[in-house]
């Protein structure tokens, strides 16, 4: 009776200060992690801006949006093509909050810039995401094979990621740009993802090789599990956080792989455009209208830099090591 | 050792090979090398095609082009591109220009990355450390095309206007100091009051600076004279003996002041040495200054006469650094009369037709070497600065560290003995790394600033869809990866006797 008592107070007390201790799942507490990440939720918030602004103001794939102007529609120049947005509260001096008739301008053709600059927004987007996923995907399933079974399959892999490493990145995607950049941003992306795939491949093959020793794996196998089944239920989950934080990295190097490429003419080919093209095209224009020059650069930042972000918080969440969240 | 290097060397070449089967192929499949010439409407245009069909080999299959490009590299003829010019000669020119670009700006970007990672993680969830870890991540985000088009109009076309009226508006100052108070103050541990006054301090001193350069006209006429010499020296001096041997017993640091001191009054000395020297005679005076620096360490250091030789002749280097500098800024006026007022140059690495004496023609290099580098510097500080940090923060935690405290070293030994020189090693291996992709040169900044260096070749060549420059190319920098490489795992088996080569 009394042992009963002592072994209950110390839990009742701490239940009445409210310490109860509430079990969570892995996915759980990775959430609360990543959202206690500050900079990691802004970069979200920013980056589902950027998307939606993109793809809903001029439209995507013939659903027309709510820009009324196109991107390749020529038109006479209002006060010779500046910005007429403005965000400076009347307040302080500003014309306060207004978009305008060309909230970012127009070029010396007097196409509305809001638009062009939305339209290669929509295309370096559509490259990087098409490069992160082409690239996760065949790195992790080539990763996974290769360490999971080894042999063949490993030293296949790892000889052509030592072909590969020697190759510099801008250098190779340079050549298969050329290759593809007329196709369009989707053929771009697929191709450009299956030449990015090995540094993550490594990754994933590294993963493989520290799990399929561990316990647990021994036990599936002891089962008679299948091969498959260890690979896909087993040791994958395990590894979904790495991929996870390589995959988003590897789509915020890809914005601004997409953009140095077509900055050098090696990508998205007009009269298609990107941000890094619409950089390209109008740096002459930079003393006369520093606008043409702005816009493009902005959005590269703001997209590149809050995926970093996001990365960095899920690095963050999913590494159980971490308490302290870093800024 | 050796049979590492060896087999290392074998894989390699076999890895190289298959490497360049990939980019002969993909080079070749890119486009149509005949392109320009199909639109081509002069009437000689069939035997344009004919001849170039022929110099290219386009009749034969790509494997047959491969080989018989193989083959000529293997005989050390590296072949001739689409026009019909050696690429031998083009690889040659377009490697020293690349780099005179590139090692610059890559040392700077390690010391300056360095510096500044392992000060973050000494100062660790600092204000510092936040707008370090923030800045770089701008930094990674950066498209590089962008910030050299931005370098180009500000830091070149509107400071050459600027550089007419060289005077500092008062709200830039103020700006400026601001800034300054609050590195200082981020930089400074301890309470509320301590930061404050640093803040306060910092602020002080960076607008009393700025509104000198401002008033005196320096940007008009820059240079820094003997007393300042002897100034940033002694400072200088007063450094690299904290650096590397504290400022207890005072060998060292008579040694080092004594190195500033000597080196200051050699700049008066050598007036006429100086007027118009040659390359030759620098390096000499540089290993003169060496080996009386040494002699002084030596005679002065006590027993810390190791600690006191590697400060005095720091001190000696960064004192005849210092003077080269100087003379430099005192060629300016000429300098800046002869290109017309338009100092900071945005294309090319060097003025066309400009002739001037050994001054000038270091400034007119260092003016056009100025943007692109800072270019390159921005875009790699970041990565240096975050690996430093995380190879400090994770040394600072070992074990080894706590005992050097518990032994009651000094901080400054610590951190400089003990955590510094552990946390280098991993960055050994980034810094080998990095140097075999600056070979390959920075083919945006090159592109941006009009460099004719080997990413610039790199470019022409694919734009020509033109395999043979691409490949001479593509053999430099894929040895240079692979050979960085392997000295990058051997420095890192050397510093860390815990890996073994095998």
């Amino acid at each position: 009776m009394t042992l009963n008592a002592q072994a209950k107070g110390p839990g009742a007390s701490a239940d009445s200060q409210g310490m109860t201790i509430v079990a969570r799942t892995q996915g759980q507490m990775v959430r609360r992690r990543f959202f206690r990440h500050r900079a990691a939720l802004a970069g979200m918030l920013v980056f589902g801006f950027v998307i939606v602004l993109a793809f809903s103001s001029i439209g995507f794939a013939g659903i027309p949006g709510w820009w009324d102007k196109s991107y390749l529609d020529t038109g006479s120049l209002v006060n010779q093509g500046r910005p007429t947005l403005s965000v400076v509260p009347g307040f302080l001096g500003g014309e306060g909050f207004r978009f305008g008739e060309h909230p970012f301008g127009q070029d010396d053709l007097g196409i509305d810039y809001f638009a062009l600059t939305m339209r290669g927004a929509q295309q370096s987007l559509i490259v990087a995401l098409i490069v992160g996923v082409v690239a996760t995907t065949v790195g992790t399933v080539v990763g996974a094979v290769a360490g999971y079974f080894r042999k063949g399959a490993e030293a296949v892999l790892m000889r052509l990621t030592d072909v590969m490493i020697t190759i510099p990145v801008l250098i190779i995607a340079a050549v298969v740009g050329q290759m593809t950049g007329k196709s369009g941003a989707v053929a771009l992306g697929i191709f450009l993802g299956l030449v990015l795939w090995p540094t993550l491949g490594r990754l994933v093959r590294g993963e493989f090789l520290s799990l399929r020793e561990k316990e647990f794996v021994e036990a599936a196998r002891a089962a008679g599990t299948s091969a498959k089944r260890i690979i896909f239920r087993h040791i994958l989950p395990n590894t979904v956080g790495v991929i996870i934080v390589a995959a988003t990295l590897s789509v915020a190097n890809a914005v601004l792989l997409e953009s140095a490429l077509s900055f050098l003419g090696f990508g998205i080919q007009p009269p298609d455009t990107s941000l890094g093209q619409l950089i390209n095209r109008y740096r002459s224009a930079m003393t006369v209208r520093p606008w043409l020059f702005w816009w493009p650069g902005i959005f590269i930042i703001a997209i590149a830099l809050s995926i970093n972000f996001i990365g960095d918080g899920l690095r963050d969440a999913f590494d159980p090591r971490q308490t302290r969240v870093r800024a | 050792m050796i049979v590492f290097i060896a087999r290392r060397l074998v894989i390699s070449f076999f890895v190289l090979l298959a490497a360049t089967v990939i980019m002969f192929v993909l080079t070749a499949l890119s486009g149509d090398p005949l392109e320009d010439l199909r639109q081509d409407n002069s009437p000689n245009r069939a035997a344009k095609i004919a001849d170039r069909t022929e110099r290219m080999q386009l009749d034969d299959p790509i494997p047959v082009r491969y080989l018989s490009w193989l083959g000529n590299v293997v005989r050390g003829d590296l072949g001739v591109n689409r026009d019909g010019h050696d690429v031998a000669i083009i690889l040659g020119d377009a490697l020293s220009a690349t780099l005179q670009l590139v090692v610059a700006a890559t040392v700077m970007a390690i010391i300056i990355g360095i510096v500044i990672g392992i000060v973050s993680a000494l100062r660790q969830y600092s204000g510092f450390d936040y707008t370090v870890t923030f800045a770089a991540f701008i930094c990674f985000s950066l498209p590089l095309f962008w910030v050299a088009v931005m370098l180009k109009q500000y830091m070149a076309i509107e400071f050459n206007n600027w550089l007419k009226d060289p005077s500092i508006p008062p709200t830039v100052i103020g700006a400026l100091a601001l800034l300054g108070g609050l590195v200082f103050g981020a930089l400074t541990a301890g309470d509320r009051k301590r930061r404050l006054l640093s803040f306060a301090v910092g602020f002080a001193v960076t607008a009393a600076l700025f509104t000198l350069l401002s008033v005196t006209r320096w940007f008009a006429d820059p240079g820094f004279g003997l007393p300042l010499i002897l100034a940033i020296s002694l400072a200088a001096a007063v450094g690299f003996t904290v650096l590397s041997a504290g400022l207890n017993p005072r060998g060292p640091l008579y040694a080092a002041l004594g190195a500033a001191v000597l080196g200051a009054l050699a700049s008066e000395v050598l007036r006429s040495v100086l007027a118009d020297p040659t390359w030759l005679e620098i390096i000499g005076l540089a290993l003169v200054t060496v080996a009386v620096c040494a002699g002084l360490g030596y005679a002065l250091g006590g027993l810390q006469r190791r600690q006191a030789i590697t400060a005095a002749v720091l001190t000696g280097l960064f004192t005849g650094g210092v003077i080269f500098v100087d003379r430099m800024l005192q060629a300016f006026n000429g300098y800046s009369a002869a290109v017309r007022g338009r100092p900071i140059s945005t294309i090319g690495a060097r003025t066309p037709n400009f002739e001037g004496d050994f001054w000038q023609m270091n400034l007119d290099s260092a003016s056009h070497l100025l943007l692109p580098s800072m270019a390159l510097i921005l875009i790699s500080l970041a990565t240096y600065t975050r690996y430093s940090r995380a190879s400090m923060l994770e040394v600072m935690n070992q074990d080894y560290v706590r005992t050097a405290r518990a032994k009651g070293l000094p901080e400054r030994t610590v951190v400089v003995k003990h955590a510094f020189r552990n946390g280098l090693i991993p960055i050994t291996t980034l810094m080998a790394v990095d140097f075999a992709g600056v070979i390959g040169g920075a083919v945006v900044t090159e592109t941006v600033f009009g460099w004719e260096g080997m990413g610039k070749m790199f470019i022409t060549a694919l734009h020509d869809v033109d395999p043979t420059p691409v490949m001479a190319f593509f053999i430099v920098t894929g040895t240079a990866i692979v050979v960085f490489n392997m000295i990058a795992d051997i420095l890192y088996a050397y510093l860390d006797p815990r890996i073994r080569l095998s």
